[in-house]
């Protein structure tokens, strides 16, 4: 499949987003709804994205902004795939159905984020001691053996 | 004088046969010339602390030799972050190291945190947190040839110990070094 094809093809599929969708550019960016988002990333699988790269998620306040890095070796295209999550209850499908390597990648976002995976094998802290409390890479994150970095420096 | 040179004098003088010393100095010597280290790198440190025990700067010749297993080691050399999680597993393998033992915290991560003093909820302020460190190297990471100098200073520290509990013996050093005992010579 040409990129051209996939971009109508993809426009097609999610009309209200096509604008938002720029791969001439460089990479695309799709932003899905949350419910959508085993079947986007299903359907890219199925369109030639056959690696799933990187899994990471952002804090964006209210919401987790979940960002997946996709790339495809036939068309030499990559395509970041991403939906919100609330921030009050931060669940999500796991992709470890279509790609095994989201396994690890995904554990590491629970381990920093607290976003769970639904349909993920063994959902627990990777890096981090199994007892920590809380997820450091929030922005509301406290921890009393933190030292704040002081203005001066 | 070293002590070397002060063996091969009285060999000189007593025709070959007797040798004179204290039995602190001949364990200071043998201790201090064959500081086998415990390569604890758990950072980009590691990678200097690597290319000292290769060919180029050759560690080896000062005795100074790399075994992974801590039941043979007499130093631990800590090269690199050591992070919340890593700290009980280095503080295990410390004990597993048999007396006497020493610890050389390698660059600014093992000496403070470096970095990551500030803002990090991971990483342990220095090594000297778990561990009773004796030789501090500073840089980000160190040269192998700080790494010498730091084997170099930990021999000087090694021989004003002595075999009898709670004894300091009286040495020279060639730089100034705090806790370390007794500083002799014209400084005193």
């Amino acid at each position: 499949m040409k990129i051209n094809e996939l971009r109508e093809h993809l426009c097609a599929q999610y009309p209200d987003l096509c604008p938002l969708f720029s791969i001439e550019f460089g990479d695309g960016v799709l932003l899905v709804e949350c419910g959508q988002l085993l079947g986007a990333a299903s359907d890219l699988r199925d369109l030639g994205f056959d690696r799933l790269g990187m899994v990471t998620a952002v804090d964006r306040g209210e919401t987790f902004e979940m960002v997946y890095r996709l790339t495809s070796r036939s068309m030499s295209a990559g395509i970041f795939l991403k939906c919100e999550v609330p921030r009050d209850n931060p669940v999500i499908q796991s992709l470890t159905s279509l790609w095994p390597a989201a396994n690890w990648h995904e554990r590491e976002v629970y381990d920093m984020f607290g976003i769970e995976f639904e349909g993920h094998p063994d959902m627990r802290r990777i890096l981090l001691p199994p007892e920590w409390e809380g997820y450091p890479l929030r922005k509301d994150y406290e921890d009393e053996r933190i030292i704040h970095r002081p203005d001066y420096i | 004088m070293a002590l070397v040179d002060k063996l091969g004098a009285a060999l000189d003088s007593s025709g070959g046969g007797i040798i004179l010393t204290t039995v602190d100095s001949l364990a200071d010597w043998a201790r201090g010339k064959s500081l086998w280290s415990m390569p604890m790198g758990t950072a980009c440190c590691a990678m200097e602390l690597i290319a000292g025990s290769f060919s180029k700067f050759d560690f080896d010749r000062h005795g100074t030799f790399p075994r992974p297993d801590p039941r043979h080691v007499d130093v631990m050399i800590v090269a690199g972050t050591i992070t919340r999680k890593m700290a009980p597993a280095v503080k295990r393998i410390y004990e597993q190291m048999a007396e006497p033992k020493w610890v050389i915290a390698m660059g600014n991560c093992a000496v403070s945190g470096g970095i990551f003093y500030y803002d990090s909820y991971s990483v342990i302020r220095g090594v000297d947190e778990i561990l009773p460190v004796d030789v501090y190297i500073a840089g980000c990471p160190p040269r192998p040839e700080s790494m010498q100098d730091a084997v170099f200073q930990l021999r000087e520290k090694i021989a004003t110990e002595s075999i009898a509990p709670g004894k300091k013996r009286e040495v020279e050093f060639s730089l100034p070094m705090p806790g370390a005992g007794v500083r002799g010579g014209d400084a005193e």
